[in-house]
């Protein structure tokens, strides 16, 4: 055992007093300030003691623990207490103090900083009435708390002030030797002036304020960042912007297709990953890439940007086979019936598209053939065989999962082709024992088979260029990046394009006749050959990359295909195509505690949400505020049932509906005059500057962090007429009433904001404000342009709609019954028997409970007390005995009816002494 | 906060009666109303009482060096958790790591009571790392994950995401 401590370190005179005091073996290094002496630590500390198993301790107080338990005097619960209270209280106070002591010269002031805990300490003292912290004697407490005091204390220049008991009782543990010898080793008797130079390398103190307001435990999403302050000069800016009112220009018109890029305007293609037809999509998917990109795609025709959004269904490959097969349909009809109910759901969601399509069109032929083709003839298509599995009897090659047989890792019966379920490990389909065909049950035998490979490594310096440039120039995310990246450090292989399947584009080439594209060759394919059903202009965007700037929308695990596949497939086809400029690519959304599963029944999917009566704006906006943006996150039902009722219906909905219903009420349904003041000034600088956040973080794609910022804007709204009381200002005199009149006009235009940046998040409810309000269509493309413009957008006079409330209230136990009815068989994680204590019965409400509630409940179960129930039970036990012996001896009835009530009334009190309810068990009185 | 994390601490020990607690002070110190003394002071004071009081000793070691050790994560948890600013976050992590790189627990093989609260403590800086960063400290990810997952802890906080598969080193074909 080694215990390391330095010169002049305040920490190390309390475990250096402890050594001496318990007299523990150990030895002693001196080493400097800066010695790494704890292998885990970053920074420098001391003391440390290094324990015989070979671990540091690196806490003083843990270290004087240890080495009275070892000398066998273990701390009391009393002794902890103080401990703590050294700890949390006490050394920041003593640091700030020793940091104007010893570096800043002001002495005087120290005693300021120490009044607190100083005071504190005194009155325990006092209060106790011992000479020591526990009582009589000295104990680990005194000794780490008088070494922590020493150099304040025993400096007299400081001038602490008059605290009597801490006095004597800081003088009656200095006379312990042990201590003054171990404050002699550390100070070397100069006083503060010997910590100098171990104070020199300490961080500067936080000020105490600074530690108690910002704790970074704070909750983000409710976390206003403090008052904005705004110069003169920005008021006076925001004003101005304020006065001009709307643009006269002309109102955007509607959308024309065909859309095709223009000369002189921001080009922007939209695409979102095509969803895999034979699945119905859940809210991930949703939230992933649809709903991600039209958010966007509605923002940019705010913006007056010229986009184009397409996406489709992808409709090949091996999982729409063998679905026709479970179904007895033939895959073009199991296309036809799901491309509907996605094509259903989507709509219900309002996603809108320019153009929904598919992937099994001739277009889809014709162009991935040419792409082929030239890549064929480019020389980046190379030939290898594979040894495949292949059934006589169905006279086909088996892909993956069209064969199941037993694992070779695991020996799980019923591995597919391509993968384990039981194991998850990848598996070569000849490797599978026992393999049989899926669909006739016979053994395959192992053939090889001709295939195509894309020679990606020979595309490798061509795609690390493109890359460069893209990602350097482009809004990627930072998963995209990354997972790109990883990709080309482990190097590229050759990649087959070609498969043995029916149902699939087929290959052109005579030697592969029989085959078809592998999906993932295909695929990305769709965007173009989708573009191509929209217009046969199609080339316009999709070999233009000079006009066009092309955003690819995804969930991660789709990233490589389009980050390095698809644009291979392009490069190398060497025909101009546009390629990628921003690959926007979220985490995975979870469900709950787990994830969504079809079989398992486990999670919303896109077609039951229409079924819960939740309106699909509400689902829209609670995906859109939990976006996997940068770190994956949960759907809860809790969450969803709390976010609308405090943000949208609470703060957001209050709002509008507020300030609409003081122009309707208060002043005749019109917009009154509007006398700004300095305070309105500020509040339309503090909403301009948040709707500048809004359009810099929607033009990089932070869809979630952008939506902050409007739930900010309606929060400061609240605020204002909540300071501002237009209800009562309104029947004051006539400045009170110009003053209700210029709040109401004021907030009633910030309503008219707020419904234009919602549009592209909730649609339907910005059009319902907007119609509420009666609002200019012209509003819409004014505010949204250059870094955002704050106008007054409905001027005095202006006669607004009926108002009526926007959001409802979503109830308690009817987020609970959602709850059950989507939750599928869900792991238990808790103990069950949690599930009977009373808290947990009594909260099915949200997490919405404040922090203090639930623990207050807790502590509220009250009456319950086991020392009294356990005099209670012997008091029974002998009231009993003594019926019983009366009964025995035939006593007087009166008396022992008299007895049997006594018994009854303390059995009573003993079931409220247990917390059980009070109502007797039932009486087998009659039994006798 | 605290006083919900003593009240999870109350389930996760089994105590029958739920205790009284009040708070104390701007810091909300949490105060443990006790009936045979004077009251209980702090967090980790009141923590360790109610191990005691549930008779569940090998919660605070088995050894006097891991009562120690125990005490001394205690102390981190109320004294460097509670008040780190965004700077010591990125210390605090990249310490631990290194520190938990060969340990199951925070007192080596045995789970204990500083295990519960330095998770509590540490649970808001979880939820707001990136799934990069959850890999970078990869360590305290599989502790905290260990934890979160370990019956009857979590209780009143939300479970943090954590992906079993790296998605950022791991090789993709």
């Amino acid at each position: 055992m080694k215990l390391f401590v330095s010169e002049g370190n305040p920490h190390c005179l309390k475990v250096l007093a402890a050594l001496e005091v318990t007299g523990v073996q150990c030895s002693v290094q001196y080493v400097n300030h800066e010695e790494k002496v704890v292998p885990f630590l970053s920074r420098p500390v001391l003391p440390a003691l290094l324990l015989p198993s070979g671990l540091h301790l690196f806490s003083s107080n843990a270290i004087c623990r240890y080495l009275f338990e070892v000398s066998g005097q273990e701390s009391s619960e009393l002794c902890n207490q103080w401990l703590e209270w050294e700890a949390t209280d006490l050394q920041p106070a003593l640091l700030q103090a020793l940091h104007m002591a010893v570096l800043q010269g002001k002495g005087s002031e120290v005693s300021k900083v120490l009044q607190g805990p100083l005071k504190f300490l005194d009155q325990s003292l006092t209060k106790g009435g011992k000479p020591y912290l526990n009582g009589d004697t000295v104990s680990l407490a005194d000794l780490v708390l008088w070494a922590a005091l020493y150099p304040v204390l025993s400096d007299s220049s400081l001038a602490l002030g008059e605290h009597k008991s801490v006095n004597s009782w800081f003088d009656r543990v200095a006379s312990i030797h042990s201590c003054l010898s171990a404050a002699q080793k550390v100070l070397q008797g100069k006083g503060l002036q010997g910590m100098k130079s171990y104070m020199q390398r300490q961080p500067a103190p936080q000020s105490n304020q600074c530690r108690d307001t910002q704790p970074c435990n704070s909750n983000p999403a409710e976390g206003e960042e403090g008052e904005r302050d705004f110069s003169e000069e920005e008021m006076e800016a925001a004003a101005l912007t304020w006065s001009k009112g709307l643009s006269t220009s002309p109102v955007v018109t509607d959308r024309q297709h065909p859309i095709l890029p223009q000369e002189g305007k921001r080009n922007i293609l939209v695409t979102s990953a095509l969803p895999y037809v034979n699945n119905v999509p859940h809210l991930g998917n949703i939230i992933g890439c649809v709903l991600s990109a039209d958010v966007f795609s509605r923002y940019g025709r705010l913006r007056d940007w010229n986009l184009l959004f397409v996406c489709g269904t992808d409709e090949y490959g091996t999982a729409t086979e063998n679905k026709a097969r479970e179904e007895g349909l033939t895959p073009q009809l199991i296309c036809d019936k799901y491309h509907a109910v996605h094509s259903s759901i989507y709509k219900w969601f309002q996603i809108d598209f320019d153009f929904f399509g598919r992937t099994t069109t001739e277009k889809q032929t014709e162009i991935a053939q040419n792409i082929f083709w030239r890549l064929h003839k480019n020389g980046f298509l190379v030939e290898d065989t594979v040894e495949q599995l292949r059934c006589e009897n169905c006279q086909r090659f088996l892909a993956d999962r069209f064969v199941e047989g037993i694992c070779p890792h695991c020996k799980y019966p019923e591995a597919r082709g391509d993968q384990c379920d039981k194991c998850g490990r990848l598996i070569n389909a000849v490797e599978l024992r026992e393999p049989q065909c899926k669909v006739c049950r016979q053994t395959p035998v192992i053939r090889s088979s001709k295939h195509l490979f894309l020679d990606l490594p020979k595309l490798e310096t061509q795609l690390e260029q493109w890359l460069e440039k893209s990602t350097s120039t482009g809004d990627w995310t930072a998963n995209a990046k990354q997972i790109t990246r990883s990709w080309l450090r482990d190097g590229l292989k050759p990649r087959c394009i070609t498969r043995d399947l029916l149902w699939g584009t087929p290959v052109p080439h005579p030697d592969f006749k029989e085959k078809v594209f592998y999906v993932w060759f295909d695929a990305p394919i769709g965007y173009l050959s989708i573009t191509a059903n929209y217009t046969d202009k199609w080339e316009k965007w999709w070999k233009n990359p000079h006009q066009v700037e092309l955003y690819n929308f995804m969930a991660k695990d789709n990233v490589p295909f389009h980050s390095v596949v698809f644009p291979c497939s392009l490069l190398g086809a060497q025909d101009n195509y546009t390629l990628v400029n921003h690959l926007v690519a979220t985490e995975y959304l979870n469900y709950e505690d787990t994830k969504f599963s079809k079989s398992r029944g486990v999670g919303v999917f896109g077609d039951m949400a229409k079924d819960t009566g939740i309106p699909a704006d509400v689902w829209r906006f609670y995906l859109l505020y939990v976006r996997p943006e940068g770190q994956d996150s949960a759907f809860s039902w809790a969450d969803m049932a709390l976010k609308n009722n405090s943000e949208l219906l609470n703060n957001l909905g209050n709002f509008i509906n507020r300030a609409g219903m003081f122009v309707a009420k208060f002043f005749e349904g019109c917009v009154p005059v509007m006398e700004l003041q300095q305070e309105d000034k500020r509040l339309l600088a503090l909403v301009g500057w948040e709707l500048q956040q809004y359009i810099q973080l929607m033009d990089k794609v932070k869809i979630r962090d952008a939506l902050k910022h409007i739930l900010n804007i309606s929060r400061h709204g609240n605020q204002y007429i909540q300071v501002n009381e237009p209800w009562k200002k309104i029947k004051g005199g006539d400045t009170e009433r110009q003053r209700a009149g210029t709040v109401t006009g004021v907030s009633v235009n910030i309503a008219c904001l707020l419904s234009v940046m919602l549009m592209p998040y909730m649609p339907a409810v910005s059009q319902t404000i907007r119609d509420q309000l009666n609002a200019p269509q012209s509003c819409v493309n004014t505010m949204l342009q250059g870094t955002g413009t704050f106008v007054c957008s409905l001027c005095a006079g202006h006669r607004i709609g009926t108002v009526s409330p926007l959001f409802q209230k979503l109830e308690a136990d009817q987020i609970e019954a959602l709850k059950k009815r989507f939750g599928g068989q869900q792991p238990e994680d808790e103990p069950s028997k949690e599930k009977k204590t009373p808290q947990s019965t009594a909260s099915p409400q949200p997490a919405a409970v404040p922090a203090t509630a639930a623990a207050d409940e807790v502590a509220m179960v009250n009456g319950v007390d086991p020392e009294k129930a356990k005099q209670l039970t012997q008091a029974v036990a002998e009231q009993g005995d003594k019926v019983r012996a009366l009964k025995a001896q035939k006593a007087e009835k009166a008396v022992i009816t008299a007895e049997v009530a006594k018994l009854l009334d303390l059995k009573k009190q003993l079931a409220l002494a247990e917390g059980k309810s009070p109502e007797p068990a039932p009486q087998k009185g009659k039994k006798k | 906060m605290a006083l919900r994390e003593l009240s999870s601490l109350e389930k996760y020990l089994g105590l029958k009666k739920p205790n009284k607690y009040s708070t104390q002070g701007d810091k909300k110190v949490p105060v443990l109303q006790n009936n045979n003394g004077p009251p209980l002071l702090g967090l980790a004071t009141i923590a360790c009482h109610l191990v005691k009081e549930a008779k569940r000793p090998e919660l605070l070691g088995d050894t006097a060096e891991n009562r120690a050790v125990v005490q001394q994560w205690l102390e981190y948890r109320v004294t460097r958790l509670d008040s780190c600013t965004k700077e010591d976050i990125k210390i605090i992590l990249k310490d631990l790591n290194l520190y938990l790189q060969d340990k199951v627990y925070l007192a080596g093989n045995q789970f204990t009571v500083a295990d519960t609260l330095v998770y509590y403590g540490i649970h808001p800086l979880m939820v707001d790392l990136a799934v990069q960063e959850k890999e970078q400290y990869v360590n305290v990810t599989r502790w905290f994950d260990h934890i979160q997952h370990y019956p009857g802890v979590r209780h009143h906080l939300p479970p943090v995401v954590v992906l079993r598969n790296r998605i950022y080193t791991s090789r993709h074909h």
